[in-house]
């Protein structure tokens, strides 16, 4: 039993710091002086970050994926809480169905919705806009969103609704007093998450946005051409962007169901 | 009645709006798609037809077929390896670790799906370069160079970045969830710590084991990342022929075709898959 431990140990390491190499890579590199950096490495430089924010693309980029981000936040987390709050309540004939088609996206190939969303979203004339790309974003998030509401619901007592009806609350006032002020965690940290899913998602915007590049979508460009150090410090404030967002998520999680 | 109706608005409120974005952007895109395989290009334009070809044009070809069984089994081969890299480190993870230990190394686990996989992708083609970090280790033990980029190795390192994290969650949730008197009962009957291993503590870990090598299984079948930028699309796997065809030949109908094959498959194993992963214990 011993030896297992120790090879469990041993491999643990190993795993960690194979799935952990690239990312510590692209920040120790997008501050590596080297085009192409090796051992030894060169000297420290901001030059890439100087370099990579000050193309204009880059800011333009960032901001369709802003204007993207927030409004598949927006519209996923709303469909995503009607959704937890539909299988919270209620029981019905096809609810498997109805929550197969919350919950599968995300087990569909990237591609393959790309080339569907194209196909589809040519047909209706929204191809190549970001109104297009949101569209794709929502579908992808909402599974997301719905997980956190209908997590916190599962921590709801089922009778509070009930007691507020009983006291004579109709039922729009108990969702605005009673099942929202529950939820509210919820639905902040399902803002970020969602947010932060869509920031990161290239495949489908690249198979539907045309023109209207997002930042993983102009890496994807930049990574076909010259290759380039700048990709990192892109990556770099990419990734900081993200982390933020989901330590959020985290955050307001936690902090309520402390006091609650 | 009408307290009754009111119900009904106020649900149907409520349950609406998933089935009308995903009916209208998930559901009838998938059905357009696969409506769209029987139509006809002609000069870059499609047609709506019922017609056959594109079945029997993609089908039809050996490189149709020579990318099918690569993506298979390069996604088979992903589960496999990862499902055995991942389970000492999920034991240890589980068994020997404190739950706050195991609840902060799961937490670390979550933070590769945050970083974008073209970011990483490209580390790794820096790192394995010719020229990169590793090789300059091994040439100064006198090693190498060795090429490891664009090649099935290449892929491979791509497929297990993108999939080991998720292996390890499943396994680790799995067996952290076993009662630990099982195991104790076991030892203290007599059984060997390998016996214990192989007729306790696997069979009971079966689910997690079994969904972690099928997400690993499904995620490497339909990525793209890996094979492209760090197996050097050749030969090309399943995604590369969609997006070849759709991209550069504007062959939409045919790449749909793939695409269905893809579907098709995916369906298949991850039906399978859940009948092991919840069928009976043992």
């Amino acid at each position: 039993m011993k030896a297992l431990g120790a090879l469990g140990w041993i491999d643990l390491a190993a795993l960690f710091t194979f799935v952990f190499a690239p990312i510590g890579a692209s920040f120790i590199f997008s501050f590596n002086s080297d085009r192409f950096p090796t051992l030894p490495l060169g000297h420290f430089t901001t030059d890439w970050y100087a370099r990579a924010f000050s193309r204009p693309e880059v800011w333009e980029a960032i901001g369709n994926s802003l204007i993207v981000a927030t409004a598949t936040s927006v519209i996923a987390t709303f469909i995503g809480f009607a959704t937890a709050y539909t299988d919270f309540r209620y029981g019905f004939r096809f609810k498997q169905a109805y929550l197969a088609l919350a919950l599968l996206p995300p087990t569909l190939p990237l591609v393959i919705l790309g080339l569907a969303m194209l196909a589809w979203l040519s047909q209706i004339g929204l191809s190549g806009t970001l109104t297009g790309i949101i569209i794709a974003h929502v579908v992808l998030a909402i599974p997301f969103a719905m997980a956190i509401c209908r997590l916190r619901l599962s921590q709801m007592d089922p009778s509070l609704e009930a007691a507020a009806w009983n006291l004579g609350a109709g039922q729009w006032t108990a969702m605005r007093h009673v099942i929202l002020p529950f939820c509210a965690p919820a639905i902040g940290s399902a803002l970020c998450l969602t947010a932060a899913v869509s920031f990161d998602e290239f495949v489908v915007v690249w198979f539907v946005s045309g023109l209207n590049r997002t930042v993983p979508v102009l890496i994807l460009e930049i990574l076909q051409g010259n290759v380039d150090p700048q990709i990192n410090a892109i990556g770099t404030v990419v990734f900081l962007t993200s982390i933020s967002l989901v330590v959020a998520a985290q955050v307001m999680i936690f902090r309520r169901r402390r006091d609650g | 009645m009408s307290r009754s109706r009111r119900i009904d608005l106020y649900s149907t409120l409520w349950r609406l709006p998933l089935l009308v974005w995903q009916g209208l952007f998930f559901v009838v895109p998938l059905v357009f798609m696969a409506a769209m395989s029987f139509w006809l290009v002609k000069n870059y334009r499609m047609e709506p037809a019922f017609v056959f070809d594109n079945r029997s044009k993609m089908l039809g070809r050996g490189a149709f077929w020579d990318a099918y069984w690569l993506t298979l089994g390069r996604a088979a081969l992903a589960g496999v390896l990862a499902t055995v890299i991942a389970f000492p480190a999920s034991l240890f993870l589980s068994f020997r670790l404190s739950e706050s230990g195991r609840r902060f190394a799961l937490l670390c686990l979550i933070v590769p799906f945050l970083t974008s996989f073209l970011v990483r992708a490209y580390a790794w083609q820096v790192i394995l370069a010719e020229s990169g970090p590793v090789n300059a280790v091994l040439g100064s033990v006198g090693l190498g160079p060795f090429t490891m980029l664009n090649s099935g190795v290449g892929a491979m390192v791509g497929y297990l970045t993108l999939v080991l994290p998720l292996v390890v969650i499943f396994q680790t949730w799995s067996l952290a969830a076993i009662d630990r008197s099982l195991i104790e009962a076991a030892g203290n009957l007599g059984a060997a710590p390998w016996r214990v291993l192989v007729s306790v503590i696997i069979p009971a870990a079966k689910t997690g084991l079994v969904l972690g090598a099928v997400f690993a299984f499904i995620m490497t079948f339909g990525d793209f990342v890996s094979p492209f930028y760090l197996g050097g699309s050749k030969p090309p796997t399943l995604t590369i022929l969609i997006i070849d065809t759709a991209k550069s030949g504007q062959q939409w109908p045919r790449a749909a075709v793939v695409a269905l094959m893809m579907i098709a498959t995916l369906f298949a194993v991850a039906t399978a898959a859940l009948k092991a992963a919840y069928g009976r214990r043992g």
